[in-house]
């Protein structure tokens, strides 16, 4: 029976040379935690992954409850952690998931530069890494507004003060992060969750596919 | 890819109607202990992220995700901090040679140049060998880097109190008040108070909330009747048991709210 469906989906869409690309491939000795203990750090990477996964269907979780205005959006928070069956729990996992991220892309980098995995002809992939590290942290910087609370709404203020500093293009980027040249306030909130909900996420599953693509592509660098 | 004459097609599409063998590779011809991903080292995999997700989990139940008081614009005592992982660059801002005159040096030159060599490593460590002792210069940077971050991520969160922190901005909770609709002494709240007091007792333009009043019932029941300030008398119209049981309800309200 499930033979069948399988063939039925096969006729029609090719899915094998699909599945074949994604998960048929060896795993060589030196990266297997069976055989090489130390190999555990191999795992970094893969981890850090999962808990982008857990950072996107929490998030898709919190999007049904959150309201990006600065009347409501404290407020549906707070609804939602101390009302919302289990909101506490999913609010916590995106909370704490954004600092495990920035852990586990920390180890997993040092993993790489230590090994210097990075070396020729994997140079490509460890830019597509490090800017992968970048928007996790633009995320976590937009993120880290959109609760509306005391902490946030200063250390944005904070933020959008340093990025007025930068020379010549110093108010236009204030003024494109913040919606206002002087306020934050609601036209920096939308801008933020936009940002922090459309624009980063778009831009880190590109990064995410081509830094698969080019592990597959290159496959794991050697024992040292 | 096959291709090539006599290929046959599923209808007019372009896929190949030739079956293709289903079964793994043999990866046992490549050097050392390989294993097949599929699905031998999934399996594994699958069990460190259950281990980790438990972890994660536990973690997650432990510690409550943090929610201070809603924004306050006008709050000029709040002293603003960033997440953690931005507080080496915060902290980083209070050296002298990275603010004032000098804070380009703080926002763009010092953290420009860390973040670009992070970016440009694979270009400036272009040597062959990747073992750690042939490339001592970039290991060495490296490790200066990441003392500096978890120094100056230090030297910034061991000055915080956080507990006393997170005990100052705590959100005010909402007052939940409970009307009790089958009180005798609702109906009589309803005729004579609820158009200026308001249907939760929390007052109205015309009038203030009778939440957290330190009358006692005689008290309420003279200023229904007499009024008070603002409050014209007369305006409660109804027995003298009405009135009682108007004055329990309010007092009864009060309490429920305490």
């Amino acid at each position: 029976m499930l033979q069948k469906l399988y063939d039925w989906i096969d006729e029609r869409i090719d899915i094998t040379p699909i599945w074949r690309d994604i998960a048929d491939h060896e795993v060589p000795e030196h990266v297997n935690p069976a055989h090489h203990f130390s190999a555990f750090v191999y795992c970094f990477g893969g981890l850090t992954f999962f808990v982008v996964v857990i950072q996107i269907l929490s998030g898709m979780f919190l999007t049904m409850y959150y309201v990006p205005d600065i009347e409501n959006a404290w407020k549906s928070v707070y609804y939602l952690q101390t009302e919302v069956a289990h909101g506490q729990i999913v609010r916590g996992m995106h909370h704490w998931g954004a600092s495990v991220v920035i852990v586990m892309l920390l180890l997993h980098t040092l993993r790489v530069f230590f090994q210097g995995a990075y070396k020729k002809p994997r140079e490509l992939n460890w830019i597509v890494g490090v800017l992968i590290f970048f928007v996790m942290l633009g995320l976590g910087f937009t993120g880290y507004l959109l609760p509306w609370d005391n902490k946030a709404y200063f250390a944005t203020q904070v933020g959008l003060e340093i990025a007025e500093q930068v020379p010549f293009i110093g108010e236009q980027l204030k003024t494109l992060l913040a919606g206002d040249a002087n306020i934050v306030g609601a036209q920096t909130l939308t801008r933020f969750f936009a940002i922090h909900v459309f624009f980063l996420p778009a831009a880190l599953f590109g990064l995410l596919a081509a830094h698969f693509i080019l592990i597959r592509r290159q496959g794991i660098s050697g024992p040292l | 890819m096959h291709k090539g004459k006599g290929m046959k097609f599923v209808g007019d599409s372009r896929i190949s109607a030739e079956k293709t063998s289903q079964i793994p590779k043999d990866y046992s011809e490549y050097p050392g202990r390989t294993e097949a991903f599929w699905p031998n080292f999934l399996l594994k995999e699958w069990l460190v992220g259950a281990v980790f997700l438990v972890g994660f989990l536990c973690l997650t139940l432990a510690h409550t995700p943090p929610l201070e008081g809603m924004a306050d614009p006008t709050d000029a005592a709040y002293i603003p901090l960033p997440d953690w992982y931005f507080l080496f660059l915060y902290e980083l801002l209070k050296y002298e040679f990275a603010s004032g005159d000098w804070v380009l040096m703080g926002i763009l030159v010092m953290p420009g140049l860390a973040f670009g060599a992070l970016l440009l490593a694979p270009f400036l460590d272009n040597g062959p060998g990747r073992r750690p002792h042939q490339r001592p210069i970039a290991n060495g940077m490296m490790i200066l880097g990441l003392i500096s971050v978890i120094w100056l991520t230090y030297e910034s969160a061991a000055h915080v109190d956080w507990e006393a922190r997170a005990e100052a901005n705590k959100p005010i909770p909402e007052s939940s008040v409970t009307i009790d609709t089958e009180h005798e002494g609702y109906a009589v709240y309803e005729n004579n108070c609820m158009t200026c007091h308001g249907g939760e007792l929390e007052g109205g333009p015309a009038a203030p909330t009778l939440l957290g009043i330190e009358y006692s019932a005689e008290e309420i029941a003279d200023i229904a009747v007499n009024g008070i300030g603002g409050m014209p008398g007369g305006i409660f119209t109804g027995s003298d048991e009405e009135l009682e049981q108007l004055a329990d309800f309010i007092i009864t309200v009060n309490e429920s709210a305490e």
